[in-house]
């Protein structure tokens, strides 16, 4: 491979097949459409019953037209989503600068400077994801109990960070590698510390790589749903905890649901759009460019 | 972390000093003991807790029972129901998952008007918060009053509700919508990265797009499948948001899986010891398979690394 940076799959496009206008590319595009369009339509929907009264969303059959109104939104404010919102966001922000603090100097030990036994350590970080999460929770739980610290965020926070750590260590050492050797080696010659070229060679060139592990690191805290469960109750609830609580024993409050649901599912879905490139490197452990 | 093995990376450079060695070790350090940490102990915990006799409902009644608990695990007969269905939900949501993300990366290797507007399109299931996403399939979709699958299907005459009447099928539908978009940005990447002129000189050669793809895409994908493949599986075995929200594991324990079951039996059964020596059990298997898959994904990955 040459040395092309992290390939941009919405940039230019490599298909070199480049068809001519015939009848039957035309068919398979309006095919595309078709099946995006069926694909998404749930999501769709989701937002087009935030957006209803209650009595347009639990039709049968189901409204498609209907005067839009903002009264779910509003119902959702009135039902507390300022301490799950607060504390999702909280975590989310803490757990991956916390990620970040750790995880970039053990990426950096494992790439550029590697220590010995670097396999091993890699495969312990990775090993550490293999691990069904359900094993450790009931031990987790008794701890986080005696020390008092249960339906409080700092516990999310520690848990997240936990979570993440390897997959941004895995991420994060694949862009420390592409880092070309000879820009170190130049840096070194001419005298820099290790300090100084990591700050002034290292941190820059990587950067867009770093921003990346940080969004996939805020995609999972923000979404996760089986510690902040079994974690918390009401001060350390999260916004997908909070979401738990529209859903009553007769589950009648679809549309006000709906609309907390886009409002938890907003934040993640446009940062994900944005960063849909390094979705699969994140997710992937870097394996893939 | 075995000792003793050397080095392989450092094996060709020349000796490093030990105050060199310890200032390269030093920045991974703080990661790997925070992990250590809060990930093995805990386990070490679940360990130790998996030998007592321990319900939480009956105060005082904790004692060392050594094996039995997991002699009881091997001898309920819900346990072995709840571990095929949670293989069942992990094959069937990877396999359909796969197939489908590849159709759809096929499709979107092209160029046609509006091409990254529907990837994204594509994409969103995959973001939409996993709770939000099991509520959606469990209270507008699958719905028996007002689904909007029921209504769609109700030209043909279907009517049924689907989550007491097919659970864990319904659960594995919403994890394949999940899980489709992550298959098919894997797959997509792979097709990115095909070598064009060796596809253009077949097609010149009067290669049918049937053969090309038979012959040169499939093969070159193999690996972005098997990671695919693999990784969508690591993180499906931790599944709990969608048969918490979706089924609540019912009924029954037919939409039951690992994690729902072992929750259940914890937090609702308070049966502590049992819980544990479970969490135990489905560690060991999911280890025993994920070390062979990734060993072999890996290796093919870093093999083939060093040939392009």
């Amino acid at each position: 491979m040459s040395a092309v940076p992290i390939s941009d799959a919405t940039g230019p496009d490599v298909s070199s097949l480049k068809r001519k206008r015939n009848p039957k590319a035309g068919l398979l595009t309006t095919l595309t459409w078709i099946l995006a369009l069926g694909f998404f339509f749930p999501v769709l929907w989701m937002v087009l019953q935030a957006f209803k009264k209650e009595t347009d969303a639990a039709t049968d059959p189901p409204t498609f037209f209907f005067s839009p109104t903002l009264e779910q939104f509003k119902g959702v404010f009135d039902a507390g989503i300022g301490t799950p919102l607060l504390n999702s966001v909280f975590a989310t922000v803490v757990s991956t600068l916390f990620v970040l603090l750790l995880g970039v100097p053990a990426a950096f030990a494992l790439s550029l400077r590697p220590v010995r036994k670097t396999s091993d350590a890699l495969f312990f970080f990775l090993s550490t994801k293999m691990l069904p999460i359900v094993a450790a929770i009931i031990p987790l739980y008794v701890i986080v109990g005696k020390i008092g610290m249960l339906d409080n965020v700092w516990t999310l926070v520690i848990l997240y960070t936990a979570m993440n750590l390897p997959i941004a260590v895995w991420m994060m050492r694949s862009f420390f590698l592409e880092v070309p050797g000879e820009l170190l080696e130049a840096a070194s010659i001419d005298g820099a510390s290790l300090w100084t070229s990591v700050r002034e060679v290292i941190l820059p060139l990587i950067s867009p790589g770093i921003a990346a592990t940080a969004l996939i690191c805020v995609i999972f805290s923000w979404n996760e749903f089986f510690f902040a469960v079994n974690m918390t109750a009401v001060d350390g609830q999260t916004m997908p905890v909070f979401l738990t609580s529209f859903m009553s024993g007769q589950g009648l409050y679809w549309a006000q649901l709906s609309a907390a649901s886009v409002l938890a599912a907003l934040p993640v879905v446009l940062a994900g759009w944005v960063a849909q490139n390094k979705l699969v490197r994140g997710l992937s452990f870097g394996a893939i460019k | 972390m075995s000792a003793g093995t050397p080095s392989d990376i450092t094996s060709g450079k020349d000796q490093i000093s030990r105050a060199e060695g310890w200032r390269r070790r030093g920045p991974l350090l703080p990661a790997l003991i925070f992990l250590l940490v809060v990930t093995q102990v805990p386990f070490v915990f679940t360990l130790y807790y998996s030998t007592q006799s321990w319900n939480l409902v009956r105060p005082g009644s904790r004692h060392f029972v050594g094996l039995s608990n997991y002699v009881d695990v091997f001898k309920d007969s819900q346990f072995w129901q709840v571990a095929l269905n949670t293989i069942l939900l992990i094959v069937g949501t990877v396999l359909i998952s796969v197939v489908l993300g590849l159709l759809f990366a096929l499709l979107l290797d092209r160029k046609f008007l509006g091409r990254g507007i529907v990837r994204t399109l594509l994409i969103t299931p995959f973001l939409v918060t996993p709770v939000a996403a099991a509520l959606l399939w469990k209270t507008s979709l699958l719905s028996p009053t007002n689904g909007l699958v029921n209504w769609a299907l109700s030209p043909l005459g279907v009517h049924t509700d689907w989550l007491s009447d097919f659970p864990l099928m319904s659960v594995m539908a919403e994890l394949v919508w999940q899980w489709t978009p992550f298959m098919m940005l894997l797959i997509l990447a792979g097709l990115q990265s095909m070598p064009k002129d060796i596809q253009e000189a077949a097609r010149v050669d009067g290669a049918t797009s049937f053969r090309l793809f038979r012959e040169l895409t499939l093969p070159h994908l193999r690996r972005f499948i098997e990671l695919g493949s693999v990784l969508g599986a690591i993180y499906l075995v931790n599944t709990f948001d969608a048969v918490y929200m979706m089924t609540s594991g019912g009924p029954g324990v037919s939409s039951a899986n690992l994690p729902f079951y072992i929750y259940q039996r914890a937090f609702l059964g308070f049966d502590i010891g049992q819980a544990a020596a479970m969490g135990v059990v489905t560690v060991i298997g999911t280890m025993i398979v994920a070390t062979l898959a990734l060993r072999l994904i890996f290796k093919s990955f870093s093999g083939s690394e060093e040939a392009a």
